[in-house]
């Protein structure tokens, strides 16, 4: 438990043997036993384990008679690094977590931020309503990449063709709001990095409807048809007391029947704002999972609908906090060569107020300050509760963040929803919890 | 809380359901001196002798506000059936969110407490989060939980305790939570916090010959060493910084 000496680290570089956990103990097992058990090591590539997830399976014939979970091949210290950046550079690291939804990561580590920080009630309105409209996109561009991949993964390409086409058009939202498709670090502690640019709105009005018609697409092929009813009916049962013992949340607990979401629960950003319903169903299985999500989406362009047109009815207005010791100072605009620093800002710093630039270069390199203490901020992420918890001790970076990561959390589940199924149903089973290894791995 | 509600519950059997609630100052968790973390440069700039506490803040008055009291004093009650007020060390309400610095030995009772009484119920547990704080003699580790109660709002209560560097042992609660197990794993794996009686506790996200545990703030971040014009680069960890 004591630190390391330099002992210890010429022992690692000398021989560092990576092997995977008790699998040899597990195999020497199965061969004394002589059992007609096999143990199959199933990832941690394959295409089917969402990214780098390693599952080990004792198969008796085709059931699944244990299941254990790997992971850490995607495990890249990002609570660490967090601690040794400012406090907004924090929103560009969070975002790289659950790469499928990371406008999500971003808003949870924004807002826990801003509780630390006392500034909740200070965030402008346009703000909100932009963090609302980008969250709500999120949702659906990870639901329709959950969709979609299960699809994929039962043996129908189809399915993925549509869900990633309807997709498209969020990423392509998202690149022209914040220059980027994913990892957008696009929320900051105060606010969101710049306002919509003029034409995008009425952009995503135009394909509003196509999108709409697309999951539509998706539900009439795939919510009725027999082959996929007959993979997902009655598969991978996890009842709502099981789900509150694994501490299950998101899309799994609302298809055992309980309408457990934050949005509705804890509102933050202004969600109790808006009309939408929470979705449930109550046959805990997977096909019901996927009911739950595909409905959600529905409630998430209805959300989308109401941010655009209160944006719309709002016109222009701040989306940075006014506190100048914390709003981001320059302003991003596209200029002839590509997005960078707004010319008048640049023009303002170099060429008019000495003041400007010594304000700029503190605030950018040094960042501001956050009172000690701690937070915890819980968000409806789109696999379920994201919870951030930081501590500060008063410096310009974070103390601690700890992410409470949903897909880490329920992926926990695997044994409970595999163990005594066929091993066919294992993929539909891990389709159905949908894990991003990025956020899971952290 | 006026004169005559505190001599009334003063007067309640089982004594005063104020005590756990002592007013307790911030708590100094490191003292930093100098300027920008660097040190032995020759400093003659007189920043050299700036001295700062790193304070987190101390016990809350009452009354709490909102739901806290009332959650409080259910606990406290509770506590008092097994004899076993003292099992809260301080109570924090610090931006509007309910800290419970709980004994370790007692953890399990209060967690359990804390999921069943039907004025509680905080069914759902979101994870276990590890704080080290290397200057906090004696309480270096800290292990943060947060609770979840399904039945009364959502509300979210945190519970905070502490183990020395020397003795890192906190009881497990995998037992009343069983969602705590990967929770429990993970912070063992990046801060070296024993959970005892947790069935299977192992190394989850790093390799299992790793060695040491690299969220505590004692780990060294090592950093390649880049060379620009004779100069290096130390890793971030010992570079000058404004924290």
């Amino acid at each position: 438990m004591t630190s390391l000496d330099q002992a210890d680290l010429d022992q690692v570089t000398a021989e560092f043997v990576a092997q995977g956990g008790d699998w040899e103990e597990i195999a020497e097992e199965a061969a004394r036993l002589k059992e007609e058990r096999v143990v199959v090591n199933m990832g941690p590539q394959h295409p089917s384990t969402h990214g780098v997830l390693r599952l080990v399976l004792e198969l008796d014939g085709e059931t699944v008679r244990e299941t254990r979970v790997a992971l850490g091949y995607l495990h890249t210290g990002i609570e660490k690094t967090m601690e040794y950046r400012t406090w907004v550079q924090g929103s560009a690291l969070a975002t790289r977590m659950d790469y499928v939804a990371s406008i999500m990561n971003e808003a949870g580590y924004c807002l826990a931020v801003e509780k630390l920080a006392g500034i909740t009630d200070r965030i402008p309105e346009r703000a909100q309503v932009i963090r609302v409209l980008m969250m709500e996109m999120a949702r659906v561009s990870s639901h329709l990449v959950c969709l979609g991949s299960a699809g994929n993964e039962l043996g129908g390409t189809t399915l993925m063709t549509i869900a990633f086409r309807e997709r498209e058009q969020v990423l392509r939202f998202f690149e022209m709001v914040t220059g980027q498709r994913m990892n957008n670090a696009y929320f900051r502690p105060g606010g969101v990095a710049q306002d919509l640019p003029k034409d995008a709105l009425s952009w995503f009005k135009g394909v509003y409807g196509s999108m709409v018609r697309g999951m539509d697409d998706f539900d009439n092929m795939v919510m009725v048809n027999p082959l996929w009813r007959a993979r997902t009916v009655g598969i991978g049962q996890l009842n709502l007391a099981a789900c509150m013992a694994l501490g299950i949340t998101g899309p799994m607990v609302r298809a055992a029947g309980l309408p457990l979401d934050l949005r509705k629960d804890r509102p933050y950003s202004g969600y109790e704002n808006y009309d939408f319903e929470v979705c449930t169903t109550d046959t805990a299985d997977v096909y019901g999972r996927y009911l739950v999500r595909s409905n959600e989406m529905r409630e998430s362009m209805k959300i989308i609908a109401q941010c655009i047109d209160k944006l719309e009815a709002m016109g222009e207005g701040p989306v940075m906090i006014e506190d100048p010791a914390i709003a981001w100072p320059a302003k991003l605009e596209i200029g002839p060569d590509g997005q960078g620093q707004s010319h008048g800002h640049v023009k303002e710093i170099m060429a008019t107020s000495m003041e400007s630039l010594i304000h700029h270069f503190k605030l950018v390199t040094e960042g501001f300050r956050v009172p000690p203490g701690q937070a915890f901020h819980a968000i409806e992420h789109a696999k379920g509760v994201f919870g951030v918890h930081v501590v500060s001790d008063g410096g310009t970076r974070p103390y601690r963040v700890h992410v409470r990561e949903p897909s880490y959390n329920n992926l926990q589940s695997m044994a409970a929803l595999c163990d005594g199924g066929t091993i066919s149903d294992v993929v539909v089973c891990l389709a159905s919890i949908d894990p991003v290894m990025g956020g899971v791995d952290r | 809380m006026t004169a005559e509600t505190a001599a009334s519950q003063a007067a309640q059997p089982g004594g005063d359901l104020t005590a756990p609630g002592q007013e307790r100052g911030p708590e100094v968790v490191e003292v930093r001196r100098g300027a920008f973390g660097a040190h032995g440069s020759g400093d003659t700039s007189g920043f050299g002798g700036l001295t700062r506490l790193v304070q987190i803040p101390g016990s809350s008055p009452r009354p709490y506000g909102g739901w806290h009291d009332a959650a409080v004093d259910a606990l406290v009650e509770d506590l008092q059936g097994v004899g076993l007020v003292q099992a809260i060390e301080k109570v924090i309400v610090d931006r509007d969110e309910l800290t419970l610095f709980i004994r370790r030995q007692d953890l399990a009772t209060v967690a359990e407490f804390l999921r069943d009484d039907q004025d509680l119920r905080f069914e759902l547990s979101l994870g276990v989060s590890g704080v080290h704080y290397p200057g906090d003699q004696g309480r270096e580790l800290h292990a943060v939980y947060h609770l979840m109660s399904v039945t009364h709002g959502r509300r979210i209560i945190r519970l905070e305790v502490t183990a020395p560097d020397q003795d890192p042992h906190i009881p497990s609660l995998v037992g009343l939570y069983p969602t705590q197990d990967w929770h429990e794993r993970e912070t063992y794996d990046m801060f070296g916090i024993v959970f005892d009686g947790h069935p299977d506790l192992t190394r989850i996200l790093l390799p299992t010959d790793w060695i040491g545990h690299p969220q505590r703030k004692d780990y060294p971040l090592g950093g390649v060493q880049v060379q620009f014009k004779g100069a290096s680069t130390p890793p971030p960890d010992v570079r000058r910084n404004y924290s």
